[in-house]
């Protein structure tokens, strides 16, 4: 099952059987994912048909077209773009049977346990622990982990604990799926410079999870997170966006519907972040369509790079242009949103809230050292961590 | 929708020329011909533009040429910079080209001249400073033109007059060399007086050397691109092989982080220099924008290039023995030619209603 025309019928099929217009969107996404046209890419019995992954477009648009609920992908932004990858290539079948269904529909949210107050871009420091419990096989974890969107709304969890201090870092670590509703976890917010808090802290302790949500082997978890984090990267560099699709959009309605705030300073500025903002757009499409013919390139990250340091130079930009308005701010209250909306508040929001997008998701600097090690090729910087067991580490 | 990766036979194109490039652009052999006030060399031109029929890319089949568009011109552009390569391809197969075709290509003069450019039997260029913005003021009369990028060697100047665009042949014009920043891009003053041949009135022929102009300098963000892969490439090489305080210089953090922000630029630059060879291919209402974009964006990340492979060499970036010399000033140069980047910013503003205080 490979052709786009079967599809388009499969597609026609479901949607006669299933009228968008008179199904509840719950039942639609269902037999959407059992028809195998969620992910097209992924195997039959789990969402797909085995088919190549530029052919979900196909299917999208005809859905699109038809009327058909979507599945809100930003809200359920890391199961569909890290979980389910990982859980795809390392899960058992009782587990991708278990997860991958109400993880598309959205009925179940997904959160990422990975970083920790201690290990944040040196991730692999994590300190985390998760023994077995040779009596019944479970783990029982115990530590902290600390900037996690969504855990305040999230059913599962994908975890990265220490399971052997005795090894070097990246060795001893193990890769779970842990339940969020078990005794021992605790979110707690954590409020931040927006005065919201869209992230929290997770407390664990003593935490059981069945050996059966363990994804790959023990000790394996580094090269588990791998899968997870390169799948991060090529969602946040896929994105598609019309011309002033991002930042850059309120900041040119501005200044078009307000001639009294222009300058010649913030003229020059405004023309040189549009072009970088166009040029950036462009990059991502090229990406795209790389994408789509099968030529993933190294780009994804470059994408993060420059949306990062855009963002961050539009958003200073338009409070500045604002003048005396740019003094003020929206609303301080402490507000738990589900996700993160930058269009729907005011400029001091975005500037603000910009300010992490070079920290989350990996820092600008990690990123950079990346794209030099791994898609220039210069030499690693020498380091001393390699070899040293992870309990003899400094921290 | 913008198409912006490249085709097969593009690939193909840029294997051959790469190819050629190396077999003959050596870099050393290169100053010392510009040293010496002549830096092309007619095999490689005869090569690329007659054997290979680069020359003819933007003509069609049936006026002599090869039939293919700006997105493969744009491709060759990428190689010649890359190579800092000396050869009239800007300005005899893109500019006056693209000028040439805008016009009556039924003229019997036209198409003559058209089929010759095409076949690299001769090269034109416009008689217009390099430095002239596709929207910018056009010199028009008989005076004296400045900084006319490639006359020296053309066969056939297109001259701006009153009453009309004319084909004049060198020999009849005056054509004084100037001693250029960028030594790989001849320039010199011209003195194009009277007579020639008439190719069209003053408002068709005003309106070809700006379509001219437009389509070089959205082609000459190619050569942008290729000069700044060039400078990454050989700086990402030396750094690595380059050792100092007991470890490759490119270990460490505060010089990769160039290399990586300027592989950024590089990764952007071809989107934006593919995005205005593709518009420019398929007459796209959106050329003008496009060509702005990219020429405001290519035209920084080159000379960043090239400053940073001068810096990041260290003291051989200085010399005149390395060819990174050669690439500052082409790419300097670039910043230049066919409007500075600030001059297509103020294009845009008025394209994307963006308009100043």
């Amino acid at each position: 099952m490979t052709d786009a025309a079967e599809l388009l019928g499969l597609t026609r099929k479901l949607l006669a059987a299933y009228p968008p217009a008179t199904t509840d969107r719950a039942d639609f996404l269902k037999a959407r994912f059992d028809a195998g046209l969620a992910w097209v890419h992924f195997p039959e019995g789990l969402g797909g048909l085995g088919a190549p992954r530029s052919l979900q477009a196909v299917v999208d648009a005809e859905l699109a077209a038809a009327g058909a609920p979507d599945n809100d992908p930003r809200r359920i932004g890391i199961g569909l773009g890290m979980a389910a990858p990982t859980i795809l290539k390392y899960g058992s079948q009782e587990v991708k049977e278990r997860f991958l269904r109400p993880l598309w529909t959205g009925e179940e949210v997904w959160c990422q346990l990975f970083s920790e107050p201690g290990a944040g871009s040196d991730l692999a420091a994590l300190g985390t622990r998760a023994v077995r419990d040779e009596a019944t096989g479970d783990w029982v974890v115990d530590g902290q982990k600390v900037w996690t969107s969504s855990a305040h709304v999230a059913r599962w969890a994908i975890l990265i604990a220490r399971t052997d201090p005795d090894l070097p870092k990246h060795r001893g670590i193990t890769y779970f799926v842990c339940d969020m509703t078990d005794p021992g976890v605790e979110v707690r917010p954590l409020r931040q410079i927006t005065g919201e808090a869209e992230f929290n802290e997770v407390f664990l302790t003593g935490v059981r999870i069945p050996d059966a949500h363990r994804l790959g082997e023990v000790g394996e978890g580094w090269k588990v997170a791998q899968t997870t984090l390169n799948n991060e990267r090529v969602a946040i560099g896929g994105m598609r966006l019309p011309r002033e699709g991002g930042m850059i959009g309120p900041i040119a309605r501005t200044w078009r519907e307000r001639p009294e705030l222009r300058t010649h300073d913030l003229h020059q500025r405004l023309l040189t972040l549009w072009v970088e903002a166009e040029v950036s757009r462009l990059a991502g499409e090229r990406l795209r369509q790389q994408l789509v013919v099968g030529q993933p390139g190294p780009e994804g990250s470059a994408m993060k790079l420059a949306f990062a340091r855009l963002n961050q130079e539009i958003s200073g930009l338009e409070v500045e242009l604002r003048g005396e308005e740019g003094l003020l701010y929206d609303d301080w209250t402490m507000r738990r949103p589900e996700l993160v909306d930058f269009t729907g508040r005011d400029a001091g929001y975005r500037y603000l809230r910009s300010k992490g997008n070079s920290i989350e998701g990996g820092t600008t600097e990690v990123l950079l050292n990346i794209v030099a090690e791994r898609v220039l090729g210069l030499p690693a910087e020498p380091r001393n961590d390699k070899d040293v067991a992870w309990k003899d580490l400094a921290r | 929708m913008t198409d912006l990766l490249y085709s097969e036979t593009e690939d193909d194109l840029r294997a051959a020329v790469r190819s050629l490039v190396a077999a003959r652009g050596d870099t050393a052999a290169l100053a010392a011909r510009a040293e010496a006030g002549s830096p092309y060399d007619p095999r490689l031109w005869a090569s690329l533009a007659a054997e290979m029929g680069a020359a003819g890319l933007l003509v069609p089949e049936k006026l002599g040429g090869q039939g293919a568009s700006h997105r493969e011109a744009a491709v060759v552009l990428e190689e010649l910079g890359r190579g800092v390569v000396a050869a009239p391809y800007l300005t005899s197969s893109v500019v006056a080209t693209q000028a040439l075709l805008s016009l009556d290509t039924d003229t019997e003069a036209v198409a003559t001249l058209l089929a010759e450019l095409a076949e690299g039997r001769r090269t034109a260029v416009l008689a217009v400073p390099l430095s002239a913005a596709p929207d910018g003021p056009l010199p028009e009369g008989t005076g004296r033109v400045t900084g006319v990028a490639d006359a020296a060697t053309a066969d056939v100047l297109l001259v701006l007059r009153a009453d009309g665009l004319y084909a004049v042949e060198a020999a009849q014009a005056v054509v004084e060399p100037l001693t250029p920043l960028d030594l790989t891009r001849p320039l010199a003053a011209v003195t194009a007086g009277e007579g020639g041949t008439r190719l069209a009135d003053a408002v068709a022929g005003a309106t070809a050397v700006r379509s001219g102009l437009l389509a070089g300098a959205g082609l000459l963000a190619s050569e942008q691109l290729g000069i700044a892969e060039w400078c990454l490439e050989e700086t990402v090489r030396h750094t690595g092989e380059r050792h100092q305080f007991n470890r490759p210089v490119g270990s460490f953090q505060a010089l990769k982080h160039r290399m990586a922000q300027l592989w950024l630029e590089v990764v952007s630059a071809r989107a934006a220099a593919r995005a205005a060879a593709d518009a420019l291919a398929t007459g796209s209402p959106e050329a003008a924008l496009s060509v702005a974009v990219a020429q405001a964006y290519c035209s920084r990340v080159a000379v960043h290039a090239a400053e940073e492979c001068v810096q990041l060499h260290g003291g051989i970036g200085m010399t005149w023995e390395h060819p990174a010399h050669l690439y500052l000033k082409r790419a300097k140069a670039d910043e230049i030619a066919l409007g500075t980047p600030g001059r297509h910013k103020e294009a845009l503003a008025a394209l994307v209603d963006l308009q100043a205080p």
